[in-house]
């Protein structure tokens, strides 16, 4: 293993982490709900969910987020690499194994840590493991 | 109302804190998925910032008494579950949160990859209907 010290950002990564984990406490410290994003849209599936206001609400910001940013700053361009066919694959898998799993990386990885549950640290060592073999498939053995 | 309003600030700050951190870039999440290739360790700080503001706020939830998921269960759909998700997270890079802040910028490729994982939770939801007829 080599580390790609050209593509490290460690104050940038660090200060997201920290903007991430604000939104997070923010929504747990005043409005009592999880900021776990599949868990959030999964919600709103539910035939009889009640609470689609907040839900709604907290999706609106994270797509208007990129729109604010680029009010202060050069919002650059992510890109999308992968191809469609492959693309549509993994947004199922992400979409069918995220409701089973009961969390994303935010639920899981973030506020699930965050809290100390054993239960969230199996599912984020299970999703990270399986990330880390997909990649050295897709890029070293295929 | 109120709530509302807190929930779409909450959205925001962690919509911003996915573009700074650079986990709304399919490329710099591959990187760090990538051990065997040059790595990228910065996801890993992206991590311990957000749990570092975490780790104070909900040791206050459980303090007030907020009500936080209380399963414990660690069973084959939890570890399933999530290795269909690691799978998925690594063949495109993106997971929900930065996927609907592409998707924000109006992105055809972001649409297709929500739309698809929208169909996934969908099945899954018609999948425990039958499964658990109400």
């Amino acid at each position: 293993m080599s580390v790609d010290w050209h593509a490290f950002t460690p104050w940038p990564a660090l200060a997201g982490g920290l903007l991430i984990g604000l939104g997070a406490a923010l929504l747990i410290r005043f409005a009592g709900r999880i900021a776990g994003i599949s868990g959030i849209v999964g919600g709103l599936l539910r035939p009889m969910a009640g609470d689609r206001a907040w839900r709604l609400a907290f999706l609106a910001g994270l797509l208007a987020s990129p729109w604010v940013y680029a009010l202060v700053a050069g919002m650059p361009r992510p890109r999308i690499d992968t191809g469609w066919s492959l693309l549509l694959v993994a947004g199922l898998l992400v979409g069918i194994g995220t409701r089973y799993g009961a969390g994303c990386t935010s639920g899981h990885g973030v506020c699930g840590l965050s809290r100390l549950s054993p239960r969230s640290a199996v599912a984020t060592a299970v999703f990270m493991t399986a990330g880390f073999a997909t990649v050295f498939v897709l890029r070293h053995l295929l | 109302m109120k709530r509302g309003l807190i929930a779409a600030f909450a959205g925001l700050v962690f919509g911003l804190g996915l573009i700074v951190s650079g986990m709304v870039f399919p490329a710099k999440v591959l990187g760090f998925l990538d051990l065997a290739g040059g790595w990228d360790p910065s996801l890993a700080l992206v991590m311990a910032g957000a749990i570092a503001v975490g780790l104070p706020a909900f040791a206050w939830a459980r303090w007030a008494k907020v009500k936080l998921p209380d399963s414990t269960r660690i069973d084959r759909r939890l570890v399933g579950g999530s290795l269909l998700f690691g799978i998925g997270w690594g063949l495109a890079g993106l997971c929900p949160g930065p996927a609907l802040v592409v998707l924000g910028l109006g992105d055809a490729k972001a649409l297709g990859f929500v739309a698809a994982m929208l169909a996934g939770m969908g099945l899954f939801e018609l999948l425990e209907r039958r499964a658990r007829p109400r």
